[in-house]
């Protein structure tokens, strides 16, 4: 025993990942040295998976901190209105009386303008991605719409705002209008001052913003998809489009549903770019998506700052616990789509 | 009789294959419009990024000029530079990121080495992944009401606080999916030598995913160096120059999303600056990242 204490290998060897308690007990005495750096050890690895699962915990009570601290911070105006606040149109900080349907009104809009038109637009990059595209411009073209999804919202934003909003009035609405006028109801849809501000622009922008999130998810499922499945279906006769719209398609509906969903949870909890370009009024008396309006997150971004404590901050973080509630079924759902896929595909291979 | 019948069969025959043909053709038809499509969703994509680009580049070049780097933000029709803003959000991105990168990069290592059972690692996978896309704005609220409201003061440190939690679910994420491509035999000879648990991720598996994580690390960083909406009401925004954390602080998208909105050109202008500023910054930021990945 006391020979090994030279030998630096055999105190490596002593130190084992799964230590014998017993041991211990029963030679305690004999070997002092190796004992030392051994328990040691065993307390840095306990400590380290402490540190680690504390990590993880903090992240857990990120989320639960969130809801408490937003439904700490609503309670008055949730005591004060309950549920009808979802369904009150006025916001009126002079008078005090406060409702969400016009905000809560402008994020579904926006968010539903900008799905239609991602939605297709991601399918097409997805099926060119996977099915089309050379494989040489594959990497390029693939960099490129993500790194559309890197760019900051303020820069979309401003870009709207600057650039994108006048030539929408120009080229979309002027026209628009000018066919439209005296048509009832699709007069009033596109009616407005022609300065390219609204729901419209809001949509167009936030589908922009989407496309790369939505396309990105598409080409990773559409890629999952069997080989085998695929060349079947060529090897009946199949046309590229026949392949994907009734082999890769359906295989993959699950995963695709969840490239959409997170899509539309981001669009919800969109703040810069929405709101640079909608123009932020309260108002739902006219529905035409060129009319100025507002969203929840816009609403935030211009009045959190500077709202008095008191029932009109509680309102407008009533309106963020309800964009947060809402956000959440949207992203869980979209999580569960693609882990079920996920697990068709474990099943598989 | 049998001639008939002949005749009918190789009439019938020939409507047979007509009508083949026909179909095929139309088959064929829709299957080049749905690719011409296609082709038509992809320029789309790169359309907007192209566009976005230029006009960035375009407007903000014309603001560039030493004076941003050396002068504060001015008032309305004056000239000035953006100082300030640079130094408030390059303080608050590197903080954030010495908060939020240790914290991720821990919980990362639980879920890839640790959570091999138990509810929390599939529970943190989970909320992490709503946290990764839940709204900036709302996290904003949170540090609000968390440090705002007890500190009663808008202040550097709860942007930072802001960003931080922006940062985590970034890191966990990338740090996961890296350690989980790290063989399990590297982890079982580290074993073998009887190496402890926590030498094994720090000095063999972490060391292995290293490129990886600073990967995330870096995409991170260009995550929270454009965020703007959990800045407007925890850090706010300054007009001058302070080096003092617990006073508000400028940063540049507010500053932008300030200047933008305004009537006044030279601060549009200098709005412009500032995107073009961020772009650069951002888009340099992914592009090394995924170098960085790619060598690996």
């Amino acid at each position: 025993m006391q020979d090994h204490k030279g030998f630096p290998v055999s105190i490596t060897l002593t130190a084992p990942p799964m230590p014998q308690p017993q041991r211990q007990s029963g030679t305690g005495q004999a070997q002092p040295p190796t004992r030392g750096p051994l328990i040691s050890a065993q307390l840095a690895d306990r400590l380290f998976a402490w540190l680690a699962r504390s990590a993880a915990l903090l992240t857990l009570a990120s989320l639960l901190g969130i809801l408490i601290s937003l439904l700490v911070g609503a309670w008055p105006s949730i005591s004060t209105y309950g549920l009808g606040f979802l369904t009150n149109s006025a916001w009126d900080p002079v008078q005090n009386n406060y409702g969400g349907l016009v905000m809560i009104y402008g994020t579904l809009m926006t968010s539903a303008i900008a799905l239609l038109i991602a939605v297709p637009v991601s399918f097409g990059i997805a099926l060119f991605l996977t099915e089309l595209s050379p494989a040489w411009l594959k990497r390029p073209l693939g960099t490129a719409i993500e790194l559309l999804a890197a760019v900051p919202s303020i820069v979309y934003g401003m870009w709207g705002l600057m650039v994108f909003g006048p030539i929408l009035a120009t080229w979309v609405q002027q026209p628009l209008q000018a066919l439209l006028t005296g048509v009832p109801y699709l007069g009033a849809l596109v009616s407005g001052p022609p300065v390219g501000i609204g729901i419209l622009s809001a949509g167009i922008i936030l589908a922009i913003m989407i496309i790369p999130f939505i396309a990105s998810v598409m080409r990773d499922v559409f890629e999952v998809t069997p080989a085998l499945l695929k060349e079947s279906a060529y090897g009946l006769g199949a046309t590229t489009w026949e392949v994907i719209w009734k082999v890769v398609l359906p295989y993959t509906k699950a995963g695709v549903l969840g490239g959409v969903m997170l899509g539309l949870g981001r669009a919800l909890g969109e703040t810069m770019a929405v709101t640079f370009v909608i123009g932020n009024m309260n108002q739902l008396n006219s529905l035409s998506v060129f009319e100025a309006a507002n969203s929840i997150t816009s609403a935030l971004a211009n009045e959190f700052a500077e709202a008095g404590e008191g029932l009109h901050q509680a309102s407008l973080i009533y309106l963020g616990l309800v964009l947060f509630f809402i956000t959440f079924v949207v992203l869980s759902a979209s999580k569960l789509l693609l882990a079920r896929l996920q697990k068709a595909e474990g099943a598989r291979a | 009789m049998n001639a008939a019948t002949t005749s009918q069969k190789l009439l019938s025959r020939a409507a047979l294959d007509q009508a083949r043909g026909r179909r095929y053709a139309a088959r064929k038809r829709v299957n080049q419009v749905a690719l011409t499509l296609s082709l038509a969703a992809m320029a789309f994509g790169v359309f907007w990024l192209v566009w976005i680009l230029w006009e960035t580049l375009r407007l903000g070049l014309g603001g560039l000029s030493l004076t941003l780097f050396t002068e504060m933000t001015p008032p309305p029709n004056e000239a000035g530079g953006l100082a300030n803003a640079l130094y408030g959000s390059f303080m608050m991105v590197l903080l954030a990121t010495f908060v939020g990168t240790p914290i991720g990069i821990l919980a990362g290592i639980y879920l890839a080495e640790y959570g091999r059972r138990g509810w929390l690692a599939p529970a943190t996978r989970f909320v992490n992944d709503i946290l990764l896309s839940a709204p900036s704005i709302v996290i904003g609220l949170f540090v609000y009401t968390v440090v705002v409201l007890r500190f009663k003061s808008f202040s550097g440190w709860a942007g930072v606080v802001a960003l931080a939690l922006i940062v985590v679910p970034v890191v966990i994420r990338t740090t996961e999916n890296m350690l989980l491509l790290v063989p399990a035999s590297l982890r079982e000879a580290a074993y073998a030598l009887g190496t402890p648990k926590w030498k094994v991720i720090t000095l063999v598996t972490l060391r292995a995913a290293r490129a990886g994580v600073i990967t995330g690390v870096l995409l991170a960083v260009a995550r929270i160096a454009g965020e703007t909406a959990p800045l407007l009401f925890t850090a706010l925004n300054n007009q001058f120059w302070s080096g003092d954390l617990s006073k508000p602080l400028a940063s540049l998208p507010v500053t932008i999303f300030k200047f933008a909105m305004s009537p006044y050109e030279n601060w549009q202008q200098l709005a412009w600056a500032a995107v073009f500023l961020i772009t650069v910054a951002v888009l340099a930021l992914n592009i090394l990242a995924r170098v960085l990945t790619r060598q690996k």
